[in-house]
């Protein structure tokens, strides 16, 4: 079974954490053996975040080796120049900008979005996904983010046929 | 449902193991990245509280264990200093409830001070210590702790490390006990420390190491293997002869490593044979020494300092280290890889990111601008606030450990030059004044330097830095239910500081400068009680109300 590695970027309270959180119980639900690494602590007041998600049939490491990343979730533009040795050769990064003309319901959602863009290149069944993002958040902002999920998935799969076709 | 397997980081995983296990008291003090034990114990309805300190919280287990009750401690590992004092005097008394230490160590300095490597401790004190490497031996080895604890009557320590308290894996629970009722025993002789109670204290604590020593080595108890389909070091005694017998099959690689090396090296080195140390102090040296005969190479891969490689090397077994540069920072698979390579060129380093900064709007803003516009020698703590160090404030000279902002500014008042001893100022948290602070407070008015002295008390009324914990002066308790609240304008003042004032610095803007610039002006003693509640601790209290 084929093991993924992927980063997620940005900046404190970008959601980063909430993000790989989402991801991480994605892939815990589709029954993969699952590691998530993070740093904590100095990052809530507005730096750098960045946290690994690994799943495959067993993982051993929680931290993504550099080079080793299959795609590279950027909430934050700024963060690609101090990420980029981190994807594989042939690794993916997803810049927030590729959702440029999607319309969000919240800018906050764009963490959820994105997960959405990067869900098309993932194996994990779309009730995974949506029942991870209920647990995660609030009652109250549940349809705001399955609806952002959905739209970034979207944006995603009609990206994957672009290239296909 | 109940034993279902979860996704779990290491923190989580020991607050279920405290509650399946019955633990009658988790008490701590907030510290990255330990807090989150804790906080999630109390959320599991378990009983959890914040103490003052570490050395407080110890103490509180300490008693708690004597009552025949299980008790568990968390601290992070600066706080583990804090609290050593207790600590190597319950090595000696014991205690039978079953008492655990976790400290969790910051290899790296993700959010730290120093690195500083707790296993010393372990060494130092006396006190077994159980390393886990995931989620599921977090969870796993906590329940083992307490137990151990139990059955030796000796307090263990549980160390953790920054990757494995916030690193997620899957977690699966065992069986819920029921812990014994409590009640107290008298025991005069073996709890009261006078020299002539200690002395043969100190003996028995010698002998129940022995026990541990012998029970480290027993298949499966301080050692696990990992990789090896030839015939394994722990499986007693016919895993011995087969290697003792068979020289000539000598594997080509063998690791020792503890903690979450562990994960990186079975990763670096799929082919290796990976020899994983539970328990870390009592070493299970012989185990080990087996283990190295058994393999043409033995590496041994430890994040910090060369704590088992000296071990090893002390006991006369062949090992490799790590060459010195792998003592700084964490490791991880790249620099497993560049170890067992014998690799010891620079490393690349990755670029920086973007550093942390103070929150706009934060409160303490204000404060750090008018120390710098004051040219003021800004003698600092541990919070949030340190980052006033950065630009664009420059406006912190030191900072050490916590509650070190009052002591070292009274330090530099009495030696400087009066006319630089006048502008030195102390600037500490609420929190970091509750833990550390008191006391410093007293030596200032008990020695008072001639050029008097400022402290300023930044009160935001939250453990910020931590992630927004209660503390005695915020009058609520972890669950962030209402307490008995310390009022610090109070105690500063009945300590006998004869000017304390209290300031709002956002609703007293003027006010602010002004009486900084009397009590640098005039001299005396002075503490500025800088008083606004941090906003992201509003907005929690927002949700909370929000939610309720």
């Amino acid at each position: 079974m084929k093991s993924y590695n992927i980063a997620i970027a940005g900046l404190g309270g970008q959601g980063i954490i909430k993000a790989s959180d989402i991801l991480a119980d994605a892939a815990f639900r589709a029954d993969y053996d699952v590691k998530k690494a993070e740093v904590h602590g100095m990052s809530q007041r507005g730096g750098s975040v960045n946290t690994d998600v690994r799943f495959g049939a067993e993982v051993l490491s929680p931290m993504v080796p550099d080079g080793e990343v299959d795609v590279l979730v950027l909430v934050d533009a700024s963060q690609e120049p101090v990420n980029r040795h981190r994807l594989r050769p042939g690794g993916v990064p997803l810049h927030p900008e590729l959702l440029a003309q999607l319309e969000l319901p919240d800018p906050k959602t764009l963490n959820v979005a994105l997960l959405g863009l990067l869900s098309a290149r993932l194996p994990l069944p779309v009730a995974a996904w949506h029942d991870a993002i209920r647990q995660a958040l609030p009652a109250k902002v549940h349809d705001m983010n399955v609806d952002a999920f959905d739209r970034g998935r979207h944006c995603g799969l009609e990206g994957a046929e672009r290239a296909s076709g | 449902m109940e034993w279902m397997r979860q996704l779990l980081s290491g923190n989580e995983a020991v607050a279920w193991a405290a509650k399946d296990a019955g633990v009658r008291l988790g008490v701590g003090y907030p510290g990255t990245p330990s807090t989150e034990i804790l906080e999630t114990f109390g959320a599991l309805d378990g009983p959890a509280q914040w103490a003052p300190n570490e050395k407080v919280a110890l103490e509180v287990a300490l008693g708690v264990a004597y009552a025949n009750a299980r008790a568990l401690v968390t601290t992070k590992h600066v706080g583990l200093n804090v609290a050593a004092d207790p600590l190597f005097t319950a090595a000696y008394t014991g205690a039978p409830g079953g008492l655990v230490i976790v400290v969790a160590d910051d290899p790296g300095m993700a959010s730290s001070q120093n690195e500083q490597d707790s296993r010393r401790y372990a060494v130092a004190a006396g006190l077994p210590m159980l390393e886990p490497a995931d989620s599921q031996q977090a969870y796993a080895m906590t329940r083992e702790a307490l137990e151990l604890a139990e059955r030796w009557s000796l307090p263990v320590l549980l160390r953790l490390t920054t990757r494995v308290s916030h690193s997620k894996s899957v977690v699966q629970r065992a069986a819920v006990v029921s812990a014994p009722a409590p009640g107290f025993t008298r025991d005069i002789a073996g709890r009261v420390m006078i020299p002539g109670n200690a002395r043969p204290a100190h003996r028995r604590l010698r002998e129940k190491l022995d026990q541990v020593a012998a029970w480290v080595e027993t298949p499966g108890c301080g050692t696990r293997l990992w990789n090896a389909p030839h015939a394994a070091v722990e499986a007693g005694a016919d895993g011995d002869q087969a290697m003792a017998k068979t020289p000539d099959v000598r594997r080509p690689l063998g690791i020792v490593a503890d903690s979450v090396a562990v994960l990186h090296a079975r990763e670096a080195a799929p082919q290796a044979d990976v020899l994983q140390v539970r328990m870390v102090h009592p070493l299970p040296i012989e185990t080990i020494r087996r283990f190295a005969a058994s393999v043409e190479r033995c590496v041994v891969v430890e994040e910090g300092d060369p704590v088992m490689v000296e071990a090893c090397r002390a006991a006369g077994i062949a090992v490799e280290g790590k060459a010195e540069r792998y003592r700084f920072g964490e490791l991880n698979v790249g620099r497993v890889r560049r170890i067992l390579a014998g690799e010891d060129r620079p490393e690349s380093r990755p670029p920086a990111g973007k550093p942390p900064q103070l929150c706009t709007g934060c409160p303490h803003r204000i404060v750090f601008n008018l120390l710098r516009d004051l040219d003021c020698i800004v003698s600092g703590d541990i919070g949030c606030y340190t980052l006033g160090a950065l630009p664009p404030f420059d406006a912190m000279d030191t900072c050490v450990c916590m509650g070190a902002s009052i002591g070292v500014g009274l330090g530099l008042r009495h030696a400087l030059p009066p006319a630089e001893a006048r502008r030195v100022v102390s600037v500490i948290g609420d929190s970091t004044f509750v833990h550390s602070g008191l006391t410093g407070l007293v030596e200032m008015v008990y020695n008072p330097p001639p050029s008097g002295h400022v402290v300023v008390i930044l009160d935001n009324q939250t453990t910020a830095m931590t992630g927004l914990q209660e503390h005695p002066g915020t009058g609520r308790n972890l669950r962030h239910e209402p307490a008995p609240q310390l009022i610090i304008e109070e105690v500063c003042r009945s300590v006998g500081v004869p000017q304390v004032v209290v300031i709002d610095p956002i609703r007293e803007r003027e006010r602010l400068p002004a009486t900084l610039k009397q009590a640098l002006a005039e001299g005396g003693l002075w503490v500025l009680v800088v008083r606004r509640t941090c906003l992201l601790e509003k907005t929690r209290q927002q949700k909370a109300e929000g939610s309720a």
